[in-house]
């Protein structure tokens, strides 16, 4: 298992940094300066040629590359080019929110779909079986930002469950939260379908499995046998989807915060596109990026903690 | 009479026409006695053992008769009372001891799991028996094999696995239904042996199934022999073997391989 | 009831013909409103009417008009075919690349093989919405810039899917006479194995295009998509979201097209899913 796991660490890495010499590059050959666009126009020489030094731009592109490297590994992303603020600063309340949206997405597919998939996969063929499989069926063709639009129109405008205003974390968790869970609602409810259908799948492919009739031959109950057997094999692939599913999650939370007017990394990622702030682009790439590599590989890890198989392989 | 099944009959009503599985089958058994059933695939001997095991409970499924176990009718009995029955005191074991096995499940645990469902007992206690019950199923070192997982065992050993689970609560009556047809040859005689044993030492009766009378000669002192969901003929193996009246028996004993045949000689000694 | 050993026979019924005959059903009616769209709309779609303006839904104006009195009915037919048109080109780019990568990876194997799988591992574990904004930061926006950076980002999981499929049939006995009798590789990709992945090909077609949809919605949604010049169902919700409550058709009929399209090749893919016996 140590050697398995090494190997796909070694490659978490390598992955990583194949993505910041990827979003590097890309930045750095960008057609058309960032100067004229963060400076305008009507910048005289003097200022180009101090915004340059001052961001390090007239070194050669590996120079840079190997600087901002060594510095965004310490926490320093260096600085934006369009606000007077270092990127960390800018980035970290953004991400703060955008973390708590994806957690909160996170915690509703797990408490949406678990149940959903369970009843679905014991009452097979049922009336809430049909019904489930309608609505997963329904529900995964809305992308993330139709279904922010169908939620906000329902609960913000008919119902008047909430306002369509931000709340900071500053008005106190509870409201944060109050209002943070439609739009990760948004962003859970088609990944939820997906794990319900994915759920019931799995755990109809182990009850016709042999080992379940050895364990109605033992005296299980139907729930037992469920309980006992079912659950934690069905559960693997599921475990394994919920982690990859985590950089949908990022995804969708950044066009989700453009429907809410959540002031994310999504919407800083955006603005900061139009910009041209390419440090802050980048440092969101990579970031991103790392948190998306990051929960592969606990996928991984939980795969192997789940699956005794694996390890013998 | 330990077990007398009465016009057991099994039909499946979910492919459009009823198809009869198995037609009034009747079969009575003393303890500790060895009976087997033998039969081609698709003659509806192992349907006959998960009916009389409770298994084949659906709603497609009309399970009619009775089998009558120590003065109880399995086959009237409610989904939960029987399953006071299954697992303490008539057990099975199945053909396929790779998929018949919690690939996640350690042994040990699959092993007691009879134990946990029918008796309160303490872990260590429980520990204990099923590393008995291991031992009895010729498991070599069940203490070390007690911490694995299935797939680092042989099929063979997965067998015994599955027959230390299915004796670990000592039932009446175990059915082995095919236990060794997954098994290559020699593991097979080393199976039949165990269960032999088990039948010795603690007066198991064992209900064989098998597509083998060689097999069933080897083990069983009775023998019935099954064609399409009815029983074509039965009595003492010997004489089924000897003197066969039906041609299907025939036909049973001639599709047997040569190589089979003086293995089941083998171990008949 | 106990289930103590589930048979497929015993399924009440396979929901497989269902989801195949519903979806090709649904697809096909989407295709029809998107080709009467490229033909005729009722009203020039760009055209404002001031006399019209949030005029509700009628028979005139069968899903109603937005703020500015356009056609919301002609503008959306517009705006599908032009989704349709991009997830379509983004489908073929990436299809055909992705085909070529995989079958030449799939079937020749070695170190190249080993080197552009992990390279495609890497870039498939991140969402394609995610990238393409990436990209189009990078290219500016535009449908062609849309189509080029979608269908780049779509070759590396069609190529896994297709190079799966290969090593599949690379070593079948009739890939293997056909070797012995002396069949160039090329002729064995094309001839002998690709025609036996097709319907996994199709699904992974389906799944291909839905993912475009969604990207190109997305990204239209999120203003870094095509010009705003271009017909676009992303940028006609993001409009319609400013007039959610006075407005609402003018999200409602975009926002269904969209949903409806998707749900339909949806429905097919996992009808043809489940006619391969393959597990989504």
């Amino acid at each position: 298992m140590g050697k398995a796991l090494l190997k796909r660490a070694g490659l978490l890495v390598g992955t990583l940094l194949l993505v910041s010499v990827l979003a590097f590059a890309a930045f750095s050959v960008i057609p058309g300066d960032p100067t004229t666009s963060v400076l305008g126009a009507e910048a005289t020489r003097e200022e180009i040629a101090a915004f340059r030094a001052q961001h390090g731009l007239d070194l050669p592109v590996w120079q840079r590359y190997w600087s901002w490297l060594a510095a965004f590994v310490t926490g320093d992303f260096g600085r934006s080019f369009k606000f007077d603020m270092s990127v960390s600063e800018l980035v970290a309340t953004r991400a703060q929110v955008t973390l708590v949206m994806a957690a909160l997405s996170f915690a509703l597919i797990v408490a949406i779909s678990l149940p959903l998939g369970l009843i679905s996969a014991r009452r097979r063929g049922g009336v809430v079986d049909r019904l489930v499989t309608v609505l997963t069926q329904v529900t995964m063709s809305v992308p993330n930002f139709i279904m922010g639009i169908g939620l906000m129109f329902l609960f913000a405008l008919v119902l008047k469950w909430f306002r369509p205003e931000y709340v900071p974390l500053e008005d106190g968790l509870g409201a944060h939260l109050r209002f943070m869970v439609f739009p990760a609602l948004a962003v859970a409810l088609p990944k939820s379908a997906m794990t319900v259908k994915l759920l019931r799948g799995s755990i109809l492919g182990e009850l016709g499995q042999d080992y379940i009739r050895t364990a109605y031959s033992k005296g299980n109950s139907q729930s037992s046998a469920l309980r006992r057997h079912v659950l934690r094999n069905a559960m693997i692939p599921v475990v394994t989807f919920l982690a990859m599913a985590v950089g949908d999650i990022m995804a969708g939370s950044i066009v989700v915060e453009q429907v809410f007017t959540i002031p994310g990394l999504g919407r800083l990622l955006i603005t900061e596109i139009g910009n041209r702030d390419y440090p802050v682009v980048q440092a969101i790439v990579v970031l991103l990026a790392a948190v998306v590599v990051g929960c592969n590989f606990l996928a991984d890890l939980l795969y192997r903690v789940m699956d005794p198989r694996i390890d013998g392989k | 009479m330990m077990l007398s099944v009465r016009d057991l009959s099994v039909v499946f009503t979910d492919r459009g026409a009823p198809f009869t599985a198995v037609d009034r089958f009747c079969l009575d058994m003393d303890r500790g006695e060895v009976v087997g059933i033998v039969g081609e695939s698709g003659s509806g001997k192992s349907m006959t053992a998960h009916a009389l095991m409770g298994l084949i409970r659906r709603s497609q499924v009309t399970v009619s008769g009775s089998a009558v176990f120590e003065g109880t009718d399995l086959l009237s009995l409610s989904r939960e009372e029987l399953r006071q029955y299954q697992g303490r005191d008539l057990s099975i074991i199945f053909q396929e001891p790779m998929t018949s096995l919690n690939p996640t499940m350690r042994i040990g645990k699959q092993v007691e799991e009879s134990l946990r469902i029918h008796e309160k007992l303490s872990r260590t206690e429980r520990k204990a028996r099923a590393l008995d019950a291991m031992a009895l199923a010729g498991l070599p070192d069940p203490e070390s094999v007690y911490p694995q997982y299935p797939h680092q065992l042989s099929g063979g050993m997965r067998q015994r696995v599955m027959i230390a689970s299915a004796l670990v609560l000592r039932p009446r009556l175990l059915i082995a239904d095919e236990p060794t047809t997954a098994l290559d040859v020699t593991i097979q005689a080393q199976i039949l042996e165990t269960l032999k044993d088990v039948n010795r030492k603690e007066g198991t009766a064992i209900l064989f199934i098998s597509h083998d009378l060689g097999v069933v000669k080897a083990l069983c002192g009775r023998v019935v022999v099954m064609k399409q969901g009815n029983i074509v003929e039965s009595g003492a193996v010997d004489d089924v073997f000897y003197h066969p009246k039906e041609d299907y028996t025939k036909l049973l004993i001639a599709s047997r391989p040569a190589r089979k045949k003086l293995r089941g000689g083998g171990t008949d000694g | 009831m106990v289930f103590a050993r589930q048979q497929n026979s015993s399924m009440p019924k396979k929901p497989g013909s269902w989801y195949l005959t519903i979806g090709t059903v649904l697809t096909a009616l989407m295709l029809l409103y998107i080709a009467v769209g490229f033909f005729w709309t009722p009203y020039v779609p760009s055209a404002m009417s001031a006399a019209d303006r949030e005029a509700k839904p009628s028979l005139r104006h069968l899903f109603g008009c937005d703020s500015m009195g356009r056609d919301v009915f002609s503008r959306t037919l517009e705006g599908a075919g032009s989704t349709l048109s991009i997830a379509l080109a983004v489908l073929a780019a990436g299809a055909v690349c992705g085909l070529a990568v995989g079958a030449l990876c799939g079937y020749y194997g070695g170190p190249v093989d080993a080197l552009v799988m992990r390279l495609c591992d890497a870039i498939a574990a991140f969402p394609s919405v995610l990238l393409a904004l990436v990209v189009l930061a990078v290219t500016g926006p535009g449908k062609y810039n849309v189509i080029g950076a979608l269908g780049v980002l779509f070759v590396p999981s069609f190529a896994r899917l297709v190079r799966g499929e290969f090593l599949k049939y690379r070593d079948r006995d009739f890939v293997r006479s056909a070797r012995l009798m002396g069949v160039s590789g090329l002729r064995i990709i094309f001839v002998h194995i690709l025609p036996n992945t097709w319907p996994v090909l199709l699904s992974g077609l389906t799944i291909g295009f839905n993912n475009a949809v969604l990207a190109e919605a997305s990204m239209s949604y999120l203003g870094v998509g095509v010009t705003p010049t271009e017909p676009s169902l992303g940028y006609m919700l993001k409009d319609a979201q400013g007039y959610l409550f006075t407005l609402p058709w003018c999200a409602i009929f975009p926002a269904a097209v969209v949903i409806l399209l998707i749900l339909g090749v949806g429905l097919v893919g996992e009808g043809v899913r489940e006619r391969i016996g393959v597990a989504s």
